[in-house]
């Protein structure tokens, strides 16, 4: 099992045709992902051949939607053109839009996030997207550094995904999902950690923090109320200093609010056990498992 | 980025909020002449990016020009908590009747908008918040409707404001909402005695990834190495220690800073080059790294995924050869995990570079590296 993608997504790429989006089309198609279209307003009635299979390309993610069946959206357009190739997957009832794109403005976010209440779940933006290893990939995370198994994973940062998903990659995972680093994002700790609890092929959650927000904050007090199975923590950025913003456009320290210190506070006042580093709390997810290392 | 006061109130200004009359100087002889041209007692104001300017002694009242130039030369080059005061706002001296505090936000935990309004301005809005939070009016803000002439009156209403001061609300939110800001607020908002609304202060945190659709004021160009980086389209953040520090992916870099103080070193940068982590950008990244005097010794620290292992060792090795002599002259520990990392590894211990050590996990490496910058 698994939350969000299974084997039986099928997943279209609004922007398949750019650079970004064939590049990471023919990664997902390699990992067993049912990539069923691509969509490039004005390039409709093409096909895009990625050895294995062509991939149709359709005009809107309306066509697309109407002819294939597809029920996730990946999106690889760039920032300009991302709010409104959100709505169009949102007007489409896709159930699932996955943005990649670094560098949406937060207004348009917030629109996005508007426009898909209650219609579509939006993940991102800014995010490296979800994988259920063994079965799909609707963005970007690296397919070959893990193997399907029972862990939840719901991480802010791509790399530190990708770090956890390879030192535990003998356990593996059930879905990772990056949910990005944006300050606005439409998915957030919370529903995946809801999501987690209830998948009946999770046995146990990592959860991947950094500085800026309350996120953090927020998803301790749902873990304490909601969340019985295990939950393993990391957060990065103790020593970022105060008003800069350290890479991603959310992780930023406010006077004093948005601290690492106070996330790993929280967490752990609720019982999560937080790890200094990423291979410690690889550890810790170990011994919550009852699992030696490998 | 944030603006300056005087910029945000430039801004102001264009969308028909009124501020008080007044201009920006740099040096006491234009303080001065600034204060002439008013004609009335004046405030010289410290523009720098951090709250506490007027306990710090930036704020401060001039009864004329003289006094304005005399005060404006105390406080250029005032070092307010590490901001150095490079400029002051001359503006007339505008006299309170009511103090009040507006603000339009970006609420993170809801992913919308959120008004702050109270009739409670001047002291600092968390003190307010945290010693009586009934007095700040708090409201969603639809981001397609925004706020109109009847939500400006009833933010006004409902926060004990005069009614004169929602067509200024209305503007606040115009700013906003035109100008990709993240955060507009304005504390104090002020009544004066003849009723007017008075933008006395203002805050401005414009959306950096919106730039694509306006025209802003350019950023500072300072000669520093994070505007050399910026140049070089790298993400650097200087800080104050010893262990320059690359890596690939924001989150994976800020966990290295991290490791690296558990190591009991200081980080020196922040420095992520991202998924590629090419040669060239490995090459920018390293000389940006060693051009800065404080960097003891470096480490690299990059996760294989979409880029394999093998392809970010030679990329480390062919950097290593562009910089030439460049790259002698400080130790430099890699950590490489991932995809392939056997492989980079033999690439990199092939290649026999003279400064080049290897440890395979992230916590050895950041403990050489800091063993390293304090010289053993």
């Amino acid at each position: 099992m698994a939350i969000f993608l299974t084997k039986d997504s099928r997943v279209l790429v609004q922007g398949m045709t750019g650079a970004e989006g064939s590049r990471h089309t023919a990664r997902m198609l390699a990992a067993g992902t049912e990539v069923v279209a691509g969509v490039t307003p004005g390039k409709g009635g093409r096909s895009v051949d990625f050895g294995e299979r062509a991939v149709p390309v359709f005009g809107s993610v309306a066509d697309a939607v109407a002819e294939t069946g597809a029920d996730v959206s990946v999106v690889f357009v760039p920032p300009r053109f991302t709010l409104a190739a959100v709505e169009e997957a949102v007007s489409a009832a896709v159930p699932l839009c996955v943005v990649i794109t670094e560098g949406v403005p937060v207004r348009d976010a917030i629109r996005l996030r508007a426009a898909a209440a209650g219609r579509t779940r939006i993940i991102g933006p800014n995010c490296p997207g979800l994988i259920s290893p063994g079965q799909s990939s609707a963005g970007i995370i690296p397919a070959d550094i893990t193997s399907s198994g029972r862990i939840g994973l719901v991480s802010k940062s791509g790399t530190l995904t990708y770090q956890l998903m390879y030192e535990l990659r003998d356990l593996g995972f059930s879905t990772a999902v990056g949910i990005g680093g944006d300050p606005v994002i439409g998915t957030t700790h919370i529903d995946c950690l809801q999501e987690f609890q209830d998948d009946p092929g999770t046995d146990a959650i990592v959860m991947i923090g950094e500085i800026g927000g309350d996120a953090e904050e927020r998803a301790a007090a749902y873990i304490a109320a909601h969340v019985t199975k295990p939950v393993v923590a990391y957060v990065a950025g103790f020593t970022a200093p105060e008003g800069r913003t350290m890479g991603h456009a959310g992780a930023i320290v406010s006077g004093s609010s948005g601290t690492a210190q106070a996330k790993k506070e929280a967490l752990e006042a609720v019982g999560v056990r937080v790890g200094r580093t990423p291979s410690e709390t690889a550890r810790l997810m170990r011994s919550a498992l009852g699992r030696a290392a490998a | 980025m944030d603006l300056y006061e005087y910029q945000a109130k430039e801004l102001f200004g264009r969308h028909g909020i009124p501020v008080p009359p007044g201009r920006v100087a740099e040096t006491p002889g234009q303080a001065r002449a600034i204060a002439a041209e008013l004609g009335a007692p004046v405030v010289v104001k410290a523009q720098v990016k951090t709250g506490g300017r007027g306990k710090a002694g930036g704020i401060r009242a001039a009864a004329g020009p003289a006094a304005a130039e005399e005060e404006a030369a105390r406080v250029l080059g005032m070092d307010i908590k590490g901001h150095i005061a490079k400029r002051v706002l001359v503006e007339a001296a505008t006299v309170p009747f009511e103090e009040y505090y507006a603000a339009f936000l970006v609420d993170r935990a809801e992913g919308g908008f959120l008004a702050m309004v109270s009739a409670q301005g001047g002291m600092e809005i968390e003190e307010l918040a945290a010693t009586d939070p009934g007095a700040i009016v708090r409201l969603p803000i639809d981001p397609v409707t925004g706020v109109d002439a009847g939500t400006a009156r009833l933010l006004a209403a409902k926060a004990g404001l005069p009614q004169a001061a929602a067509p200024v609300l209305e503007r606040l939110w115009t700013v906003m909402a035109e100008e990709d800001a993240l955060l507009v607020e304005v504390n104090p908002l002020i009544c004066t005695t003849g009723q007017q609304i008075v933008a006395l202060d203002g805050k401005v945190t414009l959306d950096d990834n919106a730039a694509f659709r306006h025209e802003r004021p350019a950023g500072e160009r300072t000669g520093s190495l994070e505007d050399r980086a910026r140049a070089k389209g790298l993400n650097y953040v200087k800080l104050d220690g010893s262990v320059g520090v690359i890596g690939n992916g924001a989150g994976l870099v800020m966990s290295t800073l991290d490791v690296v103080a558990g190591a009991g070193a200081d980080p020196a940068n922040f420095l992520d080059i991202g998924g590629g982590a090419s040669a060239q950008v490995m090459a920018d990244g390293l000389e940006i790294i060693l051009a800065d005097p404080d960097v003891r010794s470096v480490l690299v620290n990059v996760f294989g995924g979409i880029t394999a292992c093998d392809a970010v060792a030679n990329g480390i090795v062919t950097a290593l050869e562009l910089l030439g002599e460049r790259g002698h002259s400080r130790p430099i520990v890699v950590r490489l995990d991932g995809n392939n990392a056997e492989v980079g590894r033999r690439i990199l211990s092939d290649a026999r570079h003279p400064v080049v050590r290897q440890v395979s996990t992230m916590d050895g490496a950041a403990e050489m590296a800091a063993r390293l910058a304090a010289g053993a």
